[in-house]
């Protein structure tokens, strides 16, 4: 998480400039939904609605991309809580994006063990060549956001990214295009 | 196996046998190499029974403490009229650590099999594995093992037909290195903010949603149906070094080396022999510098120190740092050593949950003063501000984590002063480049 003096660097996603916050809210998890009836099966896993947070949120992401504060809100009525102690949990999570972000949304790993395997110069050429240019910026085209990240648990297979929910390990500068024309 | 590369002839696989062989991951796959043989017999055994064959078994926690895990199961009192819960602590985020992850890629069944021993073991009906939320393809994997598990009456409402309901659920984290901390992942399991909490009460008193739960490390609960299966004489026998130390470990092996990855070894093994021989020495013109041995958290070694361990959890503890998870990070002659702790240091700013105030603000000073030693701008008060802010964030907070920046960091500066003096003065050493 972030938070205080950060010592972090500018790797928090930034809102898309022209994108409103505003804009009308459609529920997620209105009655009779397909996420409203996968949200009601995950409760009856845990004894507390509460718990169901953390699933409830992931939901909302894979729907929409991103939690805004409407989301938030949401979830908290469907689940009995208030909005602002669910944004308290949103806000201490790095993955739930509170802003929206690019279409591929690429995560760089640049901790120790991936840092001595040259993981800043992937971090350098991913921001090149989606033309991204600064960590947290979203393309021009709102293609890419790209982000350092603390460590994604893969540090043997350095450098470890990921592009939404897929994971690729062993990246170099080198393969860098060749990934990007993947997620054209 | 040292996968990605091939089984060395000098590992003893046990956990890690079928890395690398997708097969593995059916239950039709699993059973034809072994699985589910220890579950049915386990659950017809009296849960104490149980815990005192993990207990004579020596099997400590994999997680970093080496907590004896029979020791710790037999604090959940069985038959209390309370509900018990077992949470698996997948959250594997220290850096230098990545075997939980190929675990549960490979062979989600065997850390199902060891799920349910464990839930039967310490009177549970609910576990839940707490895997982060990076790792997309090891959860796909065992929602899917799940799947097939419950499809085919292995757990569920009636366990292997033994009439004992063991529910094992994943619950997806969301990004916090914090959420690996035992209270920390409970509360993230109930639906809050990953801050740890103090203890007492301990979690087998007071856990997750208020009851009593025991939380153990993927790679402990998937040792636990080769224990019962071989016996706990067969794990004790294969301790090398120290009695205390028993089993076979999982080291996760990264950073500037020729073959990286996860290999396997009874504990006690000769690092020496372990870092030239199975992990094929330094890379090509390099040589071997520090060593991070157990995850990011522990103190730095030098590699003249770390040729003279045995791998176990005394040895490491011989040379003042730590097996902890297993995690070796290894730094060769060209990195800087002020620039890779820099690094670590941002990592646990990064990741405070900011509870604590030694943590939350010793975390960003600590990286701003190694920062700024790096960029060439640092003076020798510098360095002595760090050991006074080490002593001010070490065995003063809720949990381990502000503990944990100073360790490598302050063990860093001690072994590698020259390196640090070097950016001060502005001489910097020509064999390291600095950047």
């Amino acid at each position: 998480m972030s938070h205080g003096p950060s010592a972090s660097g500018g790797s928090v996603a930034q809102p898309i400039p022209g994108h409103h916050h505003d804009e009308p809210y459609v529920p997620v998890f209105a009655p009779g939904s397909a996420p409203r009836a996968k949200l009601d099966d995950i409760l009856t896993r845990y004894p507390t609605k509460q718990a169901g947070l953390l699933p409830a949120l992931w939901i909302v992401q894979d729907e929409r991309g991103w939690v805004s504060e409407h989301a938030m809100k949401e979830v908290g009525d469907v689940l009995g809580l208030t909005a602002a102690y669910v944004k308290g949990v949103v806000t201490f999570y790095t993955m739930y994006h509170q802003h929206p972000v690019g279409k591929y949304f690429i995560q760089v790993c640049t901790t120790s063990c991936c840092n001595c395997m040259g993981a800043e110069d992937v971090v350098k050429a991913f921001l090149e060549k989606t033309g991204c240019g600064e960590l947290g910026l979203t393309s021009a085209d709102g293609k890419y956001t790209v982000i350092e990240v603390e460590c994604l648990g893969a540090c043997g297979f350095a450098t470890p990214i990921m592009v939404n929910d897929d994971f690729i390990d062993s990246v170099s500068v080198e393969k860098v295009p060749e990934i990007l024309k993947k997620y054209a | 196996m040292g996968y990605p590369h091939k089984q060395h002839p000098r590992e003893t696989p046990i956990l890690s046998k079928y890395f690398g062989d997708p097969e593995a991951r059916t239950l039709a796959g699993w059973k034809a190499r072994g699985g589910y043989k220890a579950l049915p017999q386990a659950l017809a055994t009296d849960p104490v029974a149980i815990q005192n064959v993990v207990k004579e078994s020596g099997l400590r926690g994999r997680g970093g403490a080496g907590f004896p895990c029979g020791l710790k199961w037999s604090f959940m009192k069985i038959g209390d009229g309370k509900p018990h819960y077992l949470c698996c602590n997948a959250d594997e985020s220290e850096p230098g650590t990545f075997k939980d992850r190929e675990i549960m890629r490979w062979t989600p069944h065997a850390l199902i099999e060891g799920c349910a021993i464990a839930s039967h073991a310490i009177g549970a009906e609910t576990c839940y594995i707490y895997i982060r939320g990076e790792f997309t393809q090891p959860i796909a994997v065992m929602e899917a093992a799940l799947e097939e598990a419950r499809a085919a009456g292995i757990i569920g409402p009636n366990a292997c037909g033994s009439g004992k309901t063991i529910n094992i659920w994943v619950h997806r984290g969301a990004g916090a290195y914090i959420c690996g901390e035992e209270t920390a992942l409970m509360n993230s399991i109930e639906g809050r903010r990953g801050n740890p909490r103090i203890k007492p009460p301990f979690p087998a008193v007071a856990g997750v949603f208020g009851m009593p739960t025991t939380v153990n490390n993927v790679e402990t609960l998937t040792a636990v149906p080769h224990i019962l299966n071989n016996g706990a004489e067969w794990y004790k026998a294969m301790s090398l070094n120290n009695p205390k130390s028993t089993g076979s470990k999982l080291f996760s092996v990264c950073g500037n080396v020729a073959r990286p990855g996860n290999y396997e070894v009874p504990m006690g093994f000769p690092f020496k022999e372990f870092l030239y021989d199975l992990c094929g020495g330094p890379l090509p013109g390099r040589k071997f510098k520090a060593i991070i041995p157990g995850g990011s958290s522990v103190p730095v070694i030098t590699i003249e120190e770390a040729e003279q361990v045995k791998m176990d959890y005394e040895g490491f503890m011989e040379f003042g740092t730590m097996l902890g998870s297993g995690g070796v990070i290894i730094f060769d002659d060209a990195q800087s050593m002020p620039k890779q702790l820099a690094r670590l240091a941002r990592f646990y700013a990064h990741e405070s949950c900011a509870q604590c105030t030694q943590c939350r603000e010793g975390t960003a000073w600590m990286t701003k003063i190694l920062e700024r030693i790096v960029a060439g701008q640092g003076t020798f008060e510098d360095l002595d501000t760090i050991f006074e802010l080490t002593e001010n964030m070490t065995g003063k907070t809720i949990c381990v984590l502000s503990d944990s920046c100073g360790a490598p960091v302050t063990s860093g500066i001690t072994r590698f002063r020259g390196e640090f003096e070097a950016l001060i003065t502005g001489k910097r050493s020509s064999t390291v480049a600095v950047g």
